[in-house]
């Protein structure tokens, strides 16, 4: 990986402010009563906040080769696997 | 996980099995995020189990997650950001040949890194005050549900949501200290002056570790302290 | 082009490099990590047929006689733990795996060598920790632990069997993640993906399965013990908790571990159908592709375990349909062996014996398979023989099959040695009989209704278990002679020379045994895989390789 320039170092504290600002904004949106929908945007501010670290702080974007981001893509994907076809059988049993 | 023996004397740290530096580093860095994929699936494991009991004893999960300080929660939060910062900010000091600033940074790392731990002990201490540890002294009596002030929470099922929580966040923490060790070893070596633009790897790569452990926490936090907040 | 050269075992090689136990016990050459696997597995594969031979003597006489029931549930369980965790899956890919992959491609090691000693070491701290706990009483829940029995019920060693596969299990990721990055990073120049050998395939998709799903069994173990040890009740029924989401995440790994177990002897089975068909291998890519889908497709089927378990019907149909998918791969590759021997030239060395017992048995093995995705068929089957003899055809006649054809095949290059080919020969006809004596009757005993985990059973079941008994004693003897004759051509068999089968691949092109740094300079390659019709056309015709 080729040393970066300093033009970096204000992507990073761009990412560092807006990260602890979704933070505050996680915080918040829980207080309000979003019903199903807590679930979604609390999630959805996490995986945004996980985009952030891994594309920029761990340098995802900028990676050499596709293999490293085929790394990530293939473990998130047997990640949902796991979550999704057990779901199946617990989402679809008839008794309790 | 990189295997960075340093040799002394004019070799800058290639190892002989490696043709040249750059296949070494490259080997490294595929390596790590392949490992970081294994503890992906590692901690999946718990995410599942957290889906199940979730979706089956929402309300229950909801009143003893409530039981849970989000200033706290929130506070490790920006601490672990901050963390991540002064890490991606240790790397660049070390490509750029920064030793002051990569020492120092890697040193603010090891703080915050830290700090999140005695947060975690201070939570873990009121929740063992408070009866909440699973076992034999477990209690939850007469909480409601929240919304349902009618309804108190089933003591068994928030005993389960404890028992995940401690599991979850424990698991974690046991990562944040082996972070923490590896950020120690850093520090000596670069202390030692052994990183420099051209090799860095062991700086890189400790921070995909470090970045990585973030991330889970990241997801840890909504999933266990917001369940639901909301008066 | 490889011509028959001098026996190289006076030259020297990574065997005789350096001597003393501390060259050995901190070594990092792949190769030597190779042969303390094989010592390990070896060890451990004895002890599991230590329990085995129990159990047949058990069941000799339908009555409970030899030992109680609570020992008998010791002895199945721990003759699955250790064949499972300390033997199938380690074995191809820590032993043959580790020697082969550097040199198969061209590296001068493994990408992380200091990592691959301490996968070694983690597997002797686990398997320490597994002899401990059955020597100060071991564990009857059965090699799959489920709960509530493991973790409020059983009186036995449970949270340090758990911790003992733990550990074994991280050796198994670390083995993954080297070879995963050996094979991306270190190919010689020339070595494309489609020049790998399929060896090379099989062994990568293998790691993937290592390494996305051992980590799955792993956390499930750490809740296992934290309920059982710290009464962090997260499976218990009484507070609530679901002791199926226990089998989800424990199948959710074994299943595709029973892909790390067969997909390594896969890999051997294309390399010895090649070589003594003197043949490419048919569909190489159709082969090498089917290793990936039989990875992926495999973490998409583990609940067909729990048909009965008490899963809803509609997952179980989705599973039940995922199941046949699975086995598409897998009968492609047979198809593909199949058609490579056809109008090959086909010569009836010891390790083709072993791959022709694979193929027969594999398939029925995978056939059988196939009637217990049925779900109307397995409803009957489940918990019966008809399972054991299932997984024992596939694992028993498919992956140990290949395992032994792998060592017969590169035991040349490994040890520097001709092994005695008459014996061989005899050994691997022995083990065949001796197998489906063995596992045959049980298919039937199945059928028929007689439940596995039992110590004793109805009278009309005796004589197939008689058969099935003497099948193992022969199955025994079968196992002993390799290793006797093994051990006895490291003093006295012939000096191997380089490439004794005249086979394609790159471990050919070195010495028997190799250097330490395994090519004395580094191979470019310029050819395709498995090229037989050049190898064929050799002018020198190579002297009969094998010692009479």
């Amino acid at each position: 990986m080729s040393a970066h320039p300093s033009s970096s170092l204000k992507l990073y504290f761009g990412i560092w402010i807006t990260l602890l600002a979704c933070t505050g904004l996680t915080v918040w949106a829980a207080s309000l009563d979003l019903g199903p929908f807590n679930v979604a945007v609390a999630l959805t501010i996490a995986t945004f906040k996980a985009i952030l670290v891994a594309l920029f702080f761990m340098h995802l974007k900028g990676a050499s080769e596709k293999l490293t981001k085929l790394v990530v893509v293939a473990s998130l994907f047997f990640l949902l696997i796991l979550l999704v076809l057990s779901m199946s059988d617990y989402a679809t049993r008839t008794w309790s | 996980m990189p295997d960075s023996q340093l040799t002394a004397a004019h070799n800058p740290a290639l190892l002989h099995h490696f043709a040249e530096p750059r296949q070494q580093r490259d080997a490294a860095s595929l390596g790590m995020w392949v490992f970081l994929g294994t503890e992906i699936m590692f901690f999946g494991g718990l995410f599942c189990t957290y889906l199940v009991y979730r979706r089956a004893y929402f309300g229950d999960w909801g009143a003893a997650s409530k039981t849970l300080d989000v200033t706290l929660g929130a506070t490790n939060t920006a601490v672990l950001i901050c963390s991540s910062l002064t890490v991606v900010l240790a790397v660049w000091a070390a490509q750029t040949c920064r030793r002051k600033l990569l020492i120092g940074n890697l040193l603010a790392t090891l703080v915050l890194g830290t700090a999140f731990l005695g947060i975690k002990g201070i939570e873990y201490k009121e929740k063992f005050e408070k009866h909440h540890v699973p076992g034999a002294s477990f209690q939850f009596n007469n909480v409601t549900i929240p919304g349902h002030p009618d309804q108190y929470a089933n003591p068994s099922h928030a005993e389960i949501f404890f028992a995940l929580y401690f599991v979850m966040t424990g698991l974690h923490a046991l990562h944040m200290i082996v972070g923490i060790g590896i950020f120690i070893w850093l520090t000596v070596m670069a202390w030692k002056g052994r990183f420099t633009p051209e090799y860095n790897t062991p700086v890189e790569m400790g921070g995909l570790y470090w970045h990585f452990v973030d991330i889970i926490w990241i997801y840890l936090f909504p999933l266990l302290y917001l369940i639901d907040r909301h008066p | 082009m490889v011509t028959a050269s001098m026996p190289t075992v006076e030259r020297e090689n990574y065997l005789n490099k350096h001597y003393g136990v501390g060259s050995w016990l901190f070594t990092t050459d792949h190769k030597r990590i190779a042969l303390l696997y094989l010592l390990s597995i070896t060890f451990f594969f004895f002890i599991g047929g230590f329990f085995a031979l129990l159990i047949r003597l058990e069941l000799l006489t339908p009555a409970g006689d030899l030992v109680q029931a609570d020992t008998y549930n010791k002895l199945f369980t721990m003759h699955g733990m250790v064949m499972v965790f300390f033997f199938l899956v380690p074995s191809i890919p820590a032993v043959l795996g580790n020697f082969l992959v550097p040199l198969m491609i061209g590296a001068k090691d493994l990408a992380f060598p200091k990592i691959n000693l301490l996968s070694w070491y983690l597997y002797i701290i686990g398997g320490v920790m597994m002899l401990h706990c059955m020597l100060t009483g071991g564990v009857d829940t059965g090699w799959t632990f489920y709960v509530p029995f493991s973790t409020a019920f059983s009186n036995t060693k449970v949270v340090e069997a758990g911790l003992a596969i733990f550990v074994v299990g991280f050796s198994s990721i670390l083995t993954g993640l080297n070879f995963v990055v050996t094979i991306h990073r270190m190919r010689a120049p020339g070595m494309t993906w489609s020049r790998l050998p399929l060896f090379i395939w099989a062994h990568y998709a293998t790691s993937i399965i290592q390494l996305l799903g051992t980590p799955v069994i792993a956390i499930t173990l750490v809740l296992v013990a934290a309920e059982r040890a710290l009464h962090l009740g997260i499976f218990d029924p009484k507070l609530g908790g679901d002791p199926l989401l226990f089998q989800h995440l424990f199948w959710f790994y074994s299943h595709p571990a029973v892909y790390i177990m067969i997909l390594p002897s896969m890999g051997i089975v294309s390399e010895i159908i090649a070589c003594f068909s003197r043949k490419r291998i048919f569909g190489y890519s159709f082969v090498a592709f089917s290793s990936i889908a039989i990875a992926v497709f495999g973490f998409l089927v583990w609940a067909h375990h729990m048909f009965v378990a008490g899963i809803s019907v509609y997952a179980a149909l989705v599973f039940s349909l995922l199941s046949y998918l699975v086995a598409v791969p897998s009968a492609v590759k047979v198809f593909n062996w199949t058609a490579t021997m056809y109008k090959g030239s086909i010569h009836y060395d010891a390790p083709m014996l072993y791959a022709f017992g694979f193929l027969g048995l594999f398939t029925v093995g995978g056939l059988t398979g196939l009637f217990l995705a049925a779900l109307g068929i397995d409803v009957h089957v489940t918990d019966t023989y008809f399972i054991v003899a299932h997984f024992h055809y596939i694992m028993v006649g498919g992956a140990v099959m290949g395992y032994l054809g792998g060592m017969h095949f590169w035991w040349p290059k490994i040890s520097g040695r001709l092994y005695p080919e008459g014996w061989a020969k005899l050994a691997a006809l022995i083990v065949f009989i001796g197998f489906n004596l063995t596992f045959f009757p049980q298919f039937i005993l199945g059928y028929i209704g007689m439940p596995r985990r039992y110590y004793q059973y109805p009278p009309e079941f005796q004589v197939l278990n008689v058969l099935s008994t003497a099948g193992a004693t022969i199955l025994g003897v079968g196992y002993l002679l390799p290793m006797a004759y093994f051990l006895w051509s490291m003093r006295y068999g012939k000096p191997a020379p380089d490439n004794p089968w005249n086979a394609a691949g790159l471990e050919w092109k070195t010495a028997s045994p190799p250097p330490t740094f395994n090519f004395d300079e580094e191979p470019v390659v310029t050819w395709e895989a498995y090229n037989y019709d050049e190898l064929n056309r050799l002018p020198v015709k190579q002297e009969t390789p094998v010692a009479r």
